[in-house]
């Protein structure tokens, strides 16, 4: 029999049974809850059901909260109602919240890492595409829409069709400038933004075991923006050294049992995938999008496509569609593509290290646009004042804000004008993401920062050394 | 708490010949603080269907049977993105109870099952013909999904669904009735899987 893998090993010890039609029925070890929930919540209420396990959930506000400010004063009425309909569902139900004043609040996917709520080895669900981040611990983690919320909610489980294994290996190393991000977008526009649909991706290789752990979960994080189920990198001891020792973590006698089941959690050597993509890491470039999904990217130093050379006419309109709304012209370098503003925060790239890249970038400098920086959390934020990053921000004529999803969704009124263009460390290009009409380009925290000195797409290469 | 079942469909269906049709397009962010009690049907697309102004586009939901349509047809990664069920919400409340595509966003086709819209999986090639025989027009259409069928004039395609989804589909059935009948033996597993995983007790 051949060997299991990764994904194979955590989804056996979650199955419950199956059904005729070979679903399977999976236990959840943790659901992360955000304001978006109300509508699960709405669900239980409306047939009268209660929350199985209270203790399995825990509530995060991030979506719509101010970055402005912690209190809910200066709020619209619609957002602060979607905002306290999140603590009344977690009090009525008796679930933990991260609210938003509380110091450990922040984006749900930074905070679950860094409080120690994800864990090797667990099953965990957010109703929110971006819950494939926790994967970079080694947990199976993914996205869920509300009526599988009020599921998990209701039966602490989930049906689920077991999806096909990937794994992208990527070998050698990185160069100067490159990073997590764009190893993603180098395989997602490679692949396509579906290219890795009804896949669990693995990410494997001496590229990937020399990542930190942060840049994992900057890497896992985008899994979904390529279709993936899930991404997971195998545990190791970055990956324990990292866990132990936070809020949530196992100790003691405990965290023994844990380290060494957690060291059984790797794919074997003779485990089959149903994919496998094979990248070289020094042929990775930093690359930016220049289009309206995140498979339109193309390392720095090329030019706008060109919709005339396009291999097929509704490829052609395609990507005659997306310069329409991008605003782009064919041939066009894209280091010459002048920005409005730039924007550092989501669960992509606002982690400490993100920020210590950006600042690294943009110390003793003054940018020629306007930006917001959001850090990830809101211990984040304290790390990052505490090493004198928020001076260099504002010292360059950036905003320090407080944490939140903030200018990544736009919905708390944070948003990029109509016809704006944002380079933006964020993980979705879409049209009208930033606010209606706002024009995305995604990067690297380095990059974003790059183009806020120059006030174009710049090739941080040319900043180094 | 059983959803209508899906037998068969018979309606106009709106060609929307696009790729990457992302959650984010179907419903923007800003409407999904809205309570549902309204319906979602008038943010569907909202920003393809109106201008800043508010006022109508040259778009083909704005077409005067763009009430009666039932079914669309649109391109390869139709609800990529945001796991936000809000879009499917947008496209039930308008009216739609089947999607035409070769290829879905995961979370979104969990998502249209669970509401009773039908995600139908075409090839590319299936996908293109039925474009072209619609040539930019709304036109009818049938849906069969015991026979996993789509009919267009004199043209039958097949389209694949996941086997569960069909059944829960062509039953009305709900997740959550389904699973509390399996109770005692989620307690079981639970009960074993604190003994394997003390640490997580
Ligand atoms: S930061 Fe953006 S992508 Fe991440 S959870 Fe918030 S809205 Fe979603």
């Amino acid at each position: 029999m051949a060997g299991k893998t990764l994904f194979d090993k955590i989804w056996q010890a979650h199955e419950i049974c199956q059904n005729d039609e070979g679903q399977s029925l999976l236990w959840v070890d943790r659901h992360l809850a955000h304001e978006g929930s109300f509508h699960a919540f709405n669900k239980l209420a409306e047939r009268g059901l209660s929350v199985r396990h209270p203790e399995c959930t825990i509530g995060i506000a991030d979506h719509y909260v101010p970055t402005t400010s912690r209190n809910l004063i200066a709020v619209q009425p619609k957002i602060r109602h979607v905002i306290e309909q999140l603590v009344e569902n977690t009090r009525k139900h008796g679930i933990k919240l991260i609210g938003l004043d509380d110091p450990r609040q922040g984006i749900v996917h930074v905070v679950g890492p860094e409080q120690g709520i994800t864990q090797p080895g667990l099953l965990m669900v957010c109703g929110d595409s971006h819950t494939s981040t926790h994967g970079a611990l080694g947990a199976l983690a993914f996205g869920i829409g509300a009526s599988e919320v009020a599921h998990v909610l209701a039966t602490q489980t989930l049906w689920q069709t077991k999806p096909k294994r990937m794994r992208i290996t990527i070998n050698g190393q990185l160069a100067p400038g490159v990073t997590a991000k764009d190893i993603a977008l180098a395989w997602i526009s490679r692949l396509g933004a579906d290219g890795a649909r009804g896949y669990a991706i693995e990410y494997a290789g001496s590229v990937i075991r020399d990542l930190s752990v942060e840049a994992r979960l900057t890497l896992c994080n985008l899994s979904i923006e390529g279709g993936g189920r899930c991404g997971m990198i195998a545990p190791d001891e970055k990956t324990i050294e990292y866990v132990t020792g936070r809020p949530y973590s196992p100790r003691g006698e405990a965290l023994t049992q844990a380290t060494a089941y957690w060291k059984t959690l790797y794919s074997d050597d003779d485990a089959e995938f149903d994919r496998e993509v094979i990248l070289d890491g020094e042929e990775i470039a930093p690359i930016v999008t220049w289009g309206v999904s995140p498979e339109e990217a193309l390392p720095i130093d090329a030019c706008v496509p060109d919709p005339s050379s396009a291999s097929s006419a509704s490829k052609s309109r395609q990507i005659q569609d997306s310069l329409d709304y991008m605003g782009l012209i064919p041939g066009q370098k894209l280091t010459d593509i002048t920005i409005d503003r730039i924007f550092i925060g989501s669960c992509t790239n606002a982690r400490i290290e993100d920020l210590r890249a950006a600042a690294d970038v943009l110390k003793g400098k003054t940018c020629k646009v306007p930006g917001i920086v959001s850090p990830g959390s809101t211990v984040v934020k304290a790390q990052a004042e505490a090493e004198g990053l928020d001076q260099v921000f504002l010292d360059a004529g950036l905003e320090w804000r407080e944490s939140g999803c903030s200018m990544c969704v736009a919905m708390n009124g944070d948003l990029v004008a109509s016809g704006e263009r944002c380079a933006s460390t964020t993980n979705r290009n879409f049209k009208g993401r930033q606010g209606p009409g706002a024009r995305t380009h995604l990067m690297s925290p380095a990059m974003a920062a790059a183009a806020a000195l120059t006030g174009h797409l710049t090739d941080i290469r040319d900043l180094l050394g | 708490m059983d959803m209508k079942p899906f037998t068969q469909l018979s309606s106009l269906a709106c060609p929307l010949p696009l790729e990457n049709v992302d959650t984010d397009q179907l419903i923007p962010a800003r409407f999904m603080k809205e309570s549902r009690a309204n319906g979602y049907g008038g943010f569907l697309l909202y920003d393809m269907r109106f201008d800043s102004n508010g006022s109508e586009k040259d778009f083909i939901l704005n077409h005067p049977d763009g009430p009666t349509f039932e079914i669309l047809v649109s391109r390869r990664n139709f609800g990529a993105g945001s796991s936000r069920e809000a879009a499917v919400y947008a496209l039930v409340d308008f009216g739609f109870r089947c999607v035409i595509a070769p290829s879905f966003g995961d979370i979104f086709a969990s998502n249209s099952v669970n509401n009773g819209l039908l995600p139908a999986l075409v090839s590319e090639q299936d996908c293109e013909r039925l474009l072209e025989i619609m040539d930019a027009e709304p036109r009818q259409m049938e849906v069969d999904l015991s026979a996993q069928t789509i009919t267009v004039a004199s043209t039958i395609v097949s389209f694949e669904i996941n086997p569960t989804w069909k059944l829960k589909l062509l039953n009305g059935w709900d997740d959550i009735d389904l699973t509390l009948a399996e109770t005692s033996k989620i307690e079981k597993f639970r009960e074993n899987y604190q003994k394997h995983y003390p640490w997580l007790g």
